[in-house]
């Protein structure tokens, strides 16, 4: 009789502990399911690659034999960089696919549309690249967190460099009237503290043509630094109109614009050369990192599994960094593969180190800081190539 | 006075786009009673041509000119398979194929050449003429002025003193009549696309130095331009011209003298040509269309 009682409690106990295992939907015994939505049409295509690279990337985790045992589906999805189509597109995801999470996507208006039925699914929605502030929101939206430093924090490093190296200067700044220049302009002005050191402060809409007037009324203003706010094809125009006009100045540019190809070429290497940015990812162009292990590794996977990824495109790296973080907390889950438990170790991180991101820049989260990255480092254009300069800026 | 003027040259700048895109919309409502809604974007596609010409190695005179050729005959091809058949249409309907045509060639060109901005040359030179102790003009603003008082002059011989031009008016006055005095209503209408598409191509060319190349540069001309050719009157080349470069003037100037201008130069300026309207309807140097009913 007490035999059988042991056997039976035994059984209850190993039945308790194969049973530990708790999935969501998305997950099983040999399958871990998420999602992410890329523009892989239409005007931000160019990004879409962000997509291939994450379902790429664990296709070498699957190789190398999946995560506890399991195997990752990624299910990448277009969203045009529609909003309305990337709701539909989460719908799919969460309600038809039945992911476990959904993770990596782009851009600001889209992730919006999909901001408030993802926390009310109570689905995670991880690692956004993009750079709006309004994603470290634990408080209100506890299953939302970004990727990337946000435009916020790379504001607070340029006044944060100015106060400090050039207190004396007058700054002339051009922003692009909506929430991604306001974002910049609001963290740059409150870190400056003194705002009689903004000499203007002038908006342009998309909708026009040239920012030829704007250039002349902050010359005219008299300012000796100019803070370059502005999507990629009108910073290109600014660059070159500051350089037309003369208007010798200090210039700082938003990382947003900073692509050589893209901006810089178009402008006028010559017009941009002095120009300072941030960055937090190591560049595999840069001869500085041609020994780099984290380089290699990412050249290797790029050859291997990702033959679209360029070297010239900052998401086409960061987007390791991304599924390396994502692998991560994957593994750490274990068997507990639970919407809750996700969002907990995603804002548990504690100097976690990803690979492509700078020497000094680590992830650091908690329950109330959902900006895993916050610190940047300066670099100025030569020219020829961006170069980093002085320490790494941490602003959390 | 400096300050003044170098705002009166950025308005001339931004005006002188304005003004060869209105030239165009002008040619196609002459010749067909419909402003394109699509023209924007067949002049950023045709400037596209232009720009692939340039990359392969042509110099870039022969490549505008070939461009606009290569224009020319596209609208045609573009009339008749896509617009013609709604010919006998409702206004309203042809209108949703403009902006069909609009949607269309917009995503092709992003297909075909991404949505990266490129540089483009200008036709005349890089430089900037100095006028004046910090003062100059790029040479690209003159030329493209000179450019656009040339296709003025152009247009405005072509529909006022040759026969061809006097046929164009009249199938797009009433082609009923035209057809009854012998008129080819249907090749009328076949030019006036490629004749708008051609003066398209020289806009987009002159366009694409100053604002860089990219599938969304023709939105923001088209919009001023329409505003600019109403303002002047759409049915005179030289009205829907100086339309454009008031419009642009007008822009520069709101920007740099009224209080808070810049963030509502549009807004102020769309305004003002609202009131010139109400009082001319059909623009400062338009007539008025009357149509028997």
């Amino acid at each position: 009789m007490l035999k059988s009682t042991t056997a039976l409690a035994l059984g209850l106990v190993l039945a308790s502990a194969a049973m530990a295992a708790d999935y969501d939907k998305g997950a099983s015994d040999d399958e871990i399911k998420f999602g992410t939505i890329v523009p892989l049409s239409g005007p931000a295509s160019a990004y879409g690659s962000t997509g291939t690279c994450i379902a790429a990337y664990f296709d070498m985790v699957n190789d190398r034999g999946g995560i506890n045992g399991r195997t990752v589906t990624v299910s990448v999805q277009d969203d045009g960089y529609n909003p309305a189509k990337m709701l539909e597109q989460a719908r799919r995801l969460v309600e038809r696919e039945g992911v476990l999470f959904i993770a990596g996507n782009i851009g600001t208006p889209t992730n919006s549309a999909i901001h408030r039925y993802m926390n009310q699914r109570k689905v995670p929605h991880l690692f956004l690249t993009t750079g709006a502030s309004k994603w470290d929101d634990p408080e209100s939206y506890p299953w939302t967190m970004p990727f990337i430093p946000s435009y916020a924090a790379e504001g607070r490093i340029y006044a944060r460099y100015i106060k400090e190296t050039m207190p004396d200067s007058m700054i002339g700044i051009l922003y692009q009237n909506d929430d991604f220049g306001r974002d910049y302009l609001d963290a740059f002005v409150a870190e400056l503290s003194d705002e009689s050191m903004v000499a203007a402060a002038v908006s342009y809409d998309t909708s026009t043509a040239t920012i030829e007037s704007q250039m002349s009324t902050l010359k005219d203003s008299g300012a000796d630094v100019f803070f370059n706010i502005a999507s990629p094809k009108f910073a290109a125009q600014a660059i070159r109109r500051a350089g037309e006009i003369g208007w010798d100045t200090t210039q700082f540019l938003v990382s947003v614009a900073n692509a050589k190809s893209a901006v810089l070429e178009p402008a006028g290497l010559a017009y941009a050369t002095g120009i300072i940015s941030t960055q937090y990812l190591k560049e595999p162009t840069n001869p500085a990192y041609a020994e780099d292990a984290d380089v290699a590794a990412w050249k290797e996977f790029q050859s291997t599994y990702f033959p679209k990824g360029s070297d010239g495109n900052w998401w086409d790296w960061s987007c390791y960094a991304t599924a390396y973080t994502i692998e991560h907390i994957l593994t750490q889950a274990g068997d507990v593969l639970t919407h809750e438990n996700l969002m907990k170790l995603a804002s548990n991180l504690e100097e976690f180190e990803a690979p492509m991101l700078l020497p000094g820049i680590a992830i650091t989260t908690s329950p109330e800081d959902f900006a895993p990255i916050e610190a940047m480092s300066l670099m100025k254009f030569d020219g020829e190539n961006w170069a980093l300069f002085g320490d790494v800026i941490a602003v959390d | 006075m400096t300050f003044f003027l170098e705002q009166l040259i950025i308005g001339l700048s931004s005006g002188g786009i304005y003004a060869i895109m209105a030239l165009a919309l002008v040619m196609i409502y002459k010749s067909t009673g419909h402003v394109n809604l699509a023209q924007g974007e067949m002049a950023v596609f045709s400037t596209f041509i232009a720009w692939t010409l340039v990359q392969t190695g042509m110099p870039l005179w022969p490549a505008i000119l070939l461009t606009v050729a290569v224009s020319f005959v596209g609208a045609i091809v573009l009339e008749r398979v896509v617009v013609r058949p709604f010919a006998e249409a409702d206004d309203l309907v042809v209108v949703a194929v403009f902006v069909g045509l609009f949607l269309s060639i917009h995503s092709l060109a992003g297909a075909i050449w991404n949505y990266e901005v490129k540089p483009f040359p200008s036709a005349f030179s890089d430089g900037s003429v100095s006028l004046m102790v910090d003062l100059s003009i790029r040479t690209h603003t003159l030329g493209s002025l000179v450019t656009t008082g040339a296709v003025l002059t152009a247009v405005w011989i072509f529909f006022r003193y040759t026969q061809l031009g006097l046929a164009l008016r009249a199938a797009a006055d009433n082609r009923e009549s035209s057809r009854l005095v012998g008129i080819n209503v249907s090749l009328m209408l076949a030019l006036g696309w490629g004749l708008a598409a051609g003066i398209g191509a020289v806009a987009g060319v002159m366009i694409a130095p100053v604002t860089f190349l990219d599938p969304g540069m023709g939105l923001a001309p088209l919009i001023f331009a329409l505003a600019g050719a109403l303002l002047g009157g759409i049915t005179s080349p030289f009205g829907a011209a100086l339309g454009g470069l008031i419009v642009g003037v007008l822009e520069a100037m709101i920007s740099a003298y009224v209080p808070y201008g810049i963030e509502f130069r549009e807004l102020i300026a769309l305004m003002l040509i609202l009131s010139v309207l109400l009082v001319r309807p059909a623009g400062l140097f338009g007539e008025i269309v009357a149509r028997r009913v």
